[in-house]
Parts: structure tokens; C-alpha cells; sequence
């Protein structure tokens, strides 16, 4: 294989498994592709409270399962003085608090974060078939008779047998006022309207249970758990919601529970209630996906810059941008053939106007380099070596530095003061070399290499402050790789420079 | 639009750029371990000696500020000299003497400077201001190449050379470059010396060019260069063709100076010859280099090469 099918072929891999590790990263993880995406977080927090006896008491509340179209980012439980266990019976979580020698007002906590999940195919309804037999339920006596005449109605009303659950929440929530609804309810006020509904659609024979969940909503205070009725039918579960008697699962419902005995059990107290109290939170989408990717421990993720400490980050931020640079300069070599003064030195000195900003940045450039240049020509008049030489023009740098930032300290101008930020061994060279060519080549070419390392350098600056670019070398460090790749391909360019264009624009005329 | 049909243009003419010069010629054609004997301009000298090639005659070393001490006796005897850096590129650093007046030494400006100036100038050059990345250098002395009537007037203040492109052996451009005024007697095009393009064949004039700009007469002392033909053109062919086998490099650029006694000399051997070369013979590298890229027989000898220019590369037989 020739060296130029090889480069070709491992600029292709490196390119692909940038990109890959990226799409990976975006599709599976998650992770933002555009700076500044949040996503929103909800605090749901439940507060269980009763009185308690004088004796053992314990409560017990069904924890929401993983699945569903949330995910759980954090679990918190607050419960001083309480013995805490999470147990598992079927499937179904459930917290259970106890304690032996608690009386009075009690208030049990629970709290969690969640989030929505990105999935495209989230299953709202249960799934799988209900058990055949639907026991009979038991009515008071008063109940029985309205019970039968309400499902009697709804049959009527219901065209299809699809219907049938939509008339009956329809007349139950009572915008057609019928007697029998009345006498329903008022026998047994205790329950509750889905409950009713439940209890009537098991004596009509149809397979229903509750879902007890949460409305999410941006700040809710004490509310009861919500609740929703899901019914079979024609072979498929569908959502219902009792008091409007609309199908569907309403948005942003978080569902705590399906189906099941109960949301709380408490024993050996009274006055149990459970209320939720619900606060939006708006919530970088990078740090939720890292926060899940960390809890599926994905080695991309473990191996990655997140797991340093911050102040480390923040190093590696400006590092990860070094390569973008790289790029600007190998495409303005290559492609346009700017001549600059030392190759790379457009990359520290753009490194150096992100500290500064750009024109602060430029005006103290040209300040340093044209007194360095100044004082040089003198230098250069007399004997000395050129180490020697250098190394006074790097100390006339420093002194230059330190002067110009207690004068600009002193005029108030504390932007100056950022020209510590100039690498001043370069800067040396740079004077040392420009001046070199000045004596050489002339101010022309000086002139010549001087505008083009700094419009070099300016260009790298704004490819390396573009906040996409951050965004993505920060998150996404693998596509430096794909960066690498570009690189070895542009390496390969044997065309022409835009700059040659003109200079043989003279071959061009005949 | 105007771009791609300009580069279309150029590419017919077979141009070369930059681009493609580093990456399809000097990197696929000069192994990077033979860079370091043309770099250095005193090893090349040595070498071009030792292999019976043409050289100005070597007349001290200066290798270390310890030796600037026998500078005086060194230069005592020499009438008229030359101080080049070894390391040098494009003509900088080189000190050019052509007249002593007592203690004095004159530049062929007219300009005279003392001994101590002169060991001013040695000693920078021993610091490396002249060499590539500042690495330290020496110097040398050599004898001053005397021009050849035959091109006097092609020049100002300078001594005009030839610089050859050899692929392979085969040489396959050739180029007068006359400093002039602007260029400061020195003869780097892009510092505005006169480029005039030679037949590889024959060494007569075809186009001439300062600055990228075509001209006809020298913008100094006025002479046409219709009618130039560089005198000994075979025998400076032969000097330049053999620098492939001195040097094993595939790609060079050899500059050759004539002496009005010694004829044809070779100066120095650039592994990144510039390609300044096409506009001032007005037409493009790229042909010829295919051609000899292309060859079916490997081996060639010297006078084979040759014959194949002859015979391939003749402007009137291909026009």
C-alpha cells in the first residue's frame, strides 16, 4: 500500500471513529449537539403524614418503577427517627417506615428528580392481558339499583361496545345530572370518582384498573395524587381520565402507580394522607446525560475529562481548543498560503487574545512587538552573540510587560493587565526573527508576515471562541480525532494555493 | 468562477504550486538524510571537490569565534574574497569583497569596511543569525567568481547565476537570475532580481520576467535580453546533471555561476528549489517531470540523460 492509500485510509478511520464516538454520544447518551440545550427536571416531592398511636407504627408507600416515559435522576427519603427499608413485591418498589414508640402529627418524606425521556418509542399504556375473571364488586344497598341503571344508560348511549367507557365517565362526572348518579355518589362519599368509575366497569364485566400518578406542572403545592383509569378494550389498554371523561395519557403526568392495592398503607396510625408538591427546574441537558451515563457507568464517559476536578476541566477546555488552531493554521497554509512569522505562533497568541479579548489582545500585540522591534534595531548595531542577544530581548519583553501593567493599572485599564497572558518566549522570538527579516528581507516582507500571522491568529481566535466549537471539542473530545483525521487529508493536497492564483497570474493571460 | 478557470488554465500549462512541489517531488524524491549535505554549503563544496565537480576555490574555514583571531593572516594575502555562511538560504549573510585599499576592504558597492567590521559580520554569522532556526553556524572564505564578459551586462552590481531544476538527473529547466538595483545585487527573484528563462537545450533566452512581471531589457543597465546565450552551455549542463549523483537527491535546484577563467561553477544545491523558474521561462514543470516520472529504463548514465533532453525537451522541436 502506498503511503498516500495509507494516510488515506487511516484519516477515514480516524474520521469515522470520531464521528461515531460522537453520534454514539448523541443518540445513546444523549448528550447536547448545540451549547446552551436544557432540558427540564421536576422535584416531585411527596410528603406522607398521620398521627400516629401510641405503639409501633409503620407505613408503606409504592415507589414509581423506572420505566415509563420518565426517568429518575435522584432519590431522596427524610425520615428522622425511622426505621427505612425499600422492598420489592412483584415488581412494585415500595418504601416502608417504622417505628415503635411514635405519637402525634407524623410527616414522612420522599422526593425525586425526574426528567423525560428522549426515546422516540415510549409505551405509555400497560401492557400485556388482563386476567379473565373480573370479580363482581360489592354495593350497598342503596348503590345497587343506580349502579345497574347507570350501566344500563351507558350501554344505550354507547353505539359501539368500544364507547361504553366513555358514556359511563360521561354520565358519572355528571354533565347529564341523572338522579341515579346522584344516589351513587351521595351513598358513599368517601370514594373517589375513579374508584367509582372502577367499581362500576368491574360490575359491567370490563377489565379496568386505577394509575395513581402526578401532574407535573412548573409549581404545585399539596396536591393529592391524581388519578386516571385504564381500561381493555377491543383487545388494547387504553387511558381515561375519569372526571373528563378524555382518553389519552394528559401531558407532563408522571405515573406513580399502576394499578396495585394501594399508594399508601399506614398501620397503627390514622389521618393518613399523601400530598405531592411539584417545582420545574430547567437543567443543562450535558449534565443530566452525564449524570445517567455515570449511573450505566459507559467507559466513554468514565475515561473522560468530566471525571477530573473542575479546575483541571477548565485547563483542558483551553487545550482542547489548541487543535481547532492547528486547523485554522494548516488550512490557511495549505489551502490559502498566508505566510506567517514561526508556524504555530498564530495558535499561542489567539490562545492569548481568548484571555485578553480580541482587540485588547491586538492593541497590546502590536505595542510589545513594535517597541521590542524598536529597541532591537538598536541591539542589532552591536556586537553580540545571538543567544545573547535574544535573551536581552526577552528581558526588554518582561520589562515591557510589568511596565505596561502597573501604567495600565494606575490608568485604570485593568485589561492590560491581562498581557501576562502573551507567552513571552515567543514573543521574544517573534521580535528576534522579525527583526532578522527587517534587516534582511526589509520592512515589505515584514510587513508581509506580520499582518499574515495576525490575521492567522485572528481567525484562530474566532474559530477557538465560537461557541459551538467550545461546546463540541469540550463534550465531544473525541472528534478531535476526526480534527486529526482532516488534518493528514489536507496534508495530501498537492493542489493550488489561492494565493498562487495570483502569483502566476501572468501564466494565466496567453 | 474567474478562480477555477484560472486553475484550470495553470493546470494546462502545467504549473506547479507549492503544494504539490512539496508533496509529489521533494518529499517523494529527496530522503530527508541527504538534506543535510546541501544545506550546508561547505560540506557541499567539499564534496562537489572531492568529486572532480567545478567549485570556487576554498580559501579559509571559520568555525568557531576562536579562530576570528587569525582572521588578519587569514585574509592577509587575499586581494578580492567572498564570506559566506555555510548554513545560509537565499543569499544572506554572504559578504562580498572586491577591492583592497590598504586596511580597507570595498564591497562592490563602493562601500569600505575595516577588519573589525568584517569580524563583526563573521562573528553573527557564527551565531546563527543566518541559518535556519538559529542553530550556530560557520563561515567560509572562497575565491571571488570573476564574471564572463558573455553576461557582464545582464547584471548590476552582482554576479548573475543559473539556477537548474534536476529530476532525476535530468535537467529539466534552466533559468538566468541577474540582480539588479532593487534585488541589492543579489539574485533572489522575489527580492526583485531579472529571471530569464533558457532553452534546457541550447542556454538561449526565451522570456524574461522581474517581480513576476514580463520584461525585455534589464531594468539596470538597459541591455535586451532577446539575443543572450549563455557561453559553455554543454559542459555547464554536464556540472549540473552530475549534482544528482553527488548528491542522491531527486528533486534539486543547483545554482552555477560562470567564471571568466574557469568556466562553469556549481555554488550551491538547493533541496527546495523555489518555483519562480516557470513564470520566467513562461511554462509550467509539470510535463517535463511526468515524462521523467514515466520512463521505462531505470539506470541512465550521465551522457544518456543528457542525449534524452537533447532530444525531448528541444523548444523547436516541440513547438
Amino acid at each position: 500500500m502506498t503511503s498516500r492509500k495509507q494516510i488515506y485510509l487511516l484519516s477515514t478511520i480516524l474520521i469515522c471513529v470520531g464521528l461515531g464516538l460522537t453520534l454514539y454520544k448523541y443518540f445513546f447518551l444523549h448528550f447536547p449537539l448545540l451549547p446552551g440545550s436544557v432540558r427540564t427536571v421536576w422535584s416531585v416531592e411527596a410528603k406522607i403524614s398521620f398521627n400516629a398511636r401510641d405503639n409501633s407504627v409503620s407505613a408503606d408507600l409504592a415507589l414509581p418503577s423506572m420505566q415509563g416515559g420518565y426517568e429518575i435522576l435522584d432519590e431522596t427519603f427524610a425520615s428522622s427517627g425511622y426505621q427505612f427499608n425499600i422492598e420489592n413485591f412483584d415488581g412494585q418498589r415500595r418504601a416502608i417506615w417504622a417505628n415503635d414508640h411514635n405519637s402525634g402529627a407524623q410527616n414522612l418524606y420522599y422526593s425525586m428528580q425526574v426528567t423525560p425521556r428522549i426515546s422516540r418509542d415510549i409505551t405509555t399504556t400497560a401492557a400485556g392481558k388482563p386476567p379473565s375473571h373480573v370479580s363482581k364488586p360489592i354495593w350497598l344497598a342503596a348503590q345497587r339499583e343506580a349502579a345497574l341503571s347507570i350501566i344500563k344508560l351507558a350501554e344505550e348511549r354507547a353505539a359501539t361496545p368500544d364507547n361504553f367507557t366513555y358514556e359511563l365517565l360521561k354520565i358519572l362526572s355528571g354533565d347529564q345530572q341523572a338522579d341515579d348518579t346522584y344516589r351513587l355518589i351521595s351513598a358513599d362519599k368517601s370514594i373517589s370518582r375513579a374508584n367509582m368509575a372502577l367499581k362500576l366497569l368491574a360490575e359491567a364485566g370490563e377489565q379496568a384498573h386505577i394509575i395513581r400518578g402526578v401532574q407535573l406542572g412548573n409549581r404545585t403545592h399539596n396536591d393529592p395524587p391524581a388519578e386516571l383509569i385504564e381500561v381493555y378494550e377491543s383487545s388494547q389498554w387504553k387511558i381515561y381520565n375519569p372526571d373528563t371523561a378524555t382518553v389519552g395519557l394528559p401531558d407532563d403526568f408522571f405515573i406513580w402507580q399502576r394499578g396495585g392495592p394501594s399508594l399508601l398503607d399506614v398501620v397503627g396510625g390514622s389521618q393518613s394522607k399523601i400530598r405531592f408538591s411539584v417545582l420545574s427546574n430547567v437543567i443543562p441537558a450535558k449534565n443530566i446525560a452525564l449524570k445517567l451515563a455515570r449511573e450505566q457507568t459507559v467507559a466513554l464517559v468514565d475515561f473522560n475529562i468530566y471525571s477530573l476536578p473542575v479546575e483541571k476541566q477548565n485547563v483542558f477546555k483551553s487545550l482542547l481548543l489548541v487543535p481547532i488552531g492547528a486547523l485554522v493554521v494548516v488550512i490557511f497554509q495549505i489551502w490559502i498560503g498566508v505566510r506567517t512569522s514561526g508556524t504555530f505562533m498564530p495558535v499561542l497568541i489567539a490562545l492569548a487574545f481568548i484571555q485578553t479579548t480580541l482587540f485588547t489582545g491586538i492593541a497590546i500585540l502590536l505595542v510589545l512587538v513594535g517597541m521590542g522591534l524598536w529597541i532591537r534595531s538598536y541591539l542589532s548595531k552591536t556586537d553580540l552573540h545571538m543567544a545573547a542577544r535574544i535573551g536581552a530581548v526577552l528581558i526588554i519583553v518582561v520589562i515591557l510587560m510589568a511596565g505596561f501593567s502597573v501604567a495600565s493599572h494606575k490608568l485604570g485599564i485593568d485589561q492590560a493587565l491581562s498581557l501576562t497572558f502573551f507567552p513571552m518566549v515567543i514573543l521574544a522570538w517573534t521580535i528576534e526573527r522579525m527583526s532578522i527579516t527587517w534587516e534582511e528581507d526589509g520592512p515589505k516582507e515584514v510587513a508581509i508576515q506580520g499582518s499574515g500571522s495576525l490575521i492567522v491568529a485572528i481567525a484562530a481566535y474566532l474559530a477557538m471562541t465560537n461557541s459551538l466549537v467550545e461546546h463540541l471539542t469540550f463534550n465531544f473530545p473525541e472528534l478531535l480525532l476526526g480534527v486529526l483525521g482532516v488534518i493528514l487529508l489536507l496534508g495530501q493536497y498537492t493542489g493550488f494555493r489561492l494565493l498562487e492564483f495570483y502569483r502566476f497570474r501572468h501564466m494565466d493571460s496567453d | 468562477m474567474m478562480w477555477l478557470n484560472r486553475r484550470n488554465n495553470l493546470r494546462a500549462k502545467g504549473i506547479v504550486g507549492i503544494n504539490e512541489r512539496n508533496i509529489s517531488f521533494i518529499s517523494k524524491y529527496n530522503e530527508r538524510c541527504r538534506f543535510p549535505l546541501v544545506d550546508n554549503k561547505l560540506l557541499t563544496k567539499r564534496a562537489a571537490a572531492q568529486a572532480t565537480i567545478a567549485v570556487p576555490e576554498l580559501l579559509g574555514v571559520i568555525e568557531s569565534p576562536y579562530q576570528l583571531r587569525k582572521l588578519a593572516k587569514l585574509l592577509d594575502p587575499l586581494e578580492q574574497f567572498v564570506v559566506k555562511p555555510a548554513r545560509g538560504s537565499g543569499g544572506k549573510g554572504i559578504l562580498v569583497i572586491d577591492q583592497r585599499e590598504g586596511e580597507h576592504f570595498c564591497k562592490p558597492s563602493g562601500q569600505t569596511l575595516s577588519l573589525r567590521n568584517i569580524r563583526h559580520d563573521i562573528s553573527n554569522v557564527l551565531s546563527g543569525v543566518y541559518s535556519l532556526g538559529g542553530k550556530p553556524d560557520s563561515a567560509f572564505i572562497e575565491s571571488l567568481v570573476l564574471c564572463t564578459p558573455g553576461l557582464q551586462h545582464y547584471s548590476y552590481e552582482g554576479l548573475p547565476d543559473i539556477r537548474v531544476i534536476i529530476f532525476q538527473g535530468f535537467p529539466v529547466m534552466a533559468m538566468l537570475r541577474c540582480p539588479t538595483h532593487a534585488s541589492d545585487g543579489k539574485a533572489n527573484l522575489h527580492q526583485g532580481a531579472v529571471g530569464v528563462g533558457l532553452d534546457i537545450t541550447t542556454g538561449s533566452a526565451l522570456n524574461a520576467v522581474q517581480l513576476n512581471r514580463v520584461i525585455h531589457q534589464h531594468p539596470d543597465t538597459g541591455v535586451d535580453f532577446s539575443d543572450l546565450i549563455i557561453p559553455d552551455w554543454p559542459t555547464l549542463l554536464r556540472l549540473a546533471a552530475s549534482c544528482h549523483e553527488l548528491t542522491g537527491l531527486g528533486y534539486l535546484g543547483c545554482d552555477i555561476v560562470i567564471d571568466k577563467n574557469r568556466g562553469p561553477l556549481l555554488l550551491e544545491i538547493n533541496a527546495r528549489p523555489g518555483l519562480s523558474i516557470q513564470t520566467a521561462s513562461g511554462m509550467g514543470l509539470k510535463q517535463r517531470l511526468s515524462a521523467i516520472e514515466q520512463l521505462a529504463q531505470q539506470d541512465w548514465d550521465i551522457e544518456q540523460r543528457l542525449s534524452y533532453i537533447e532530444n525531448n525537451f528541444s523548444l523547436a522541436r516541440s513547438a
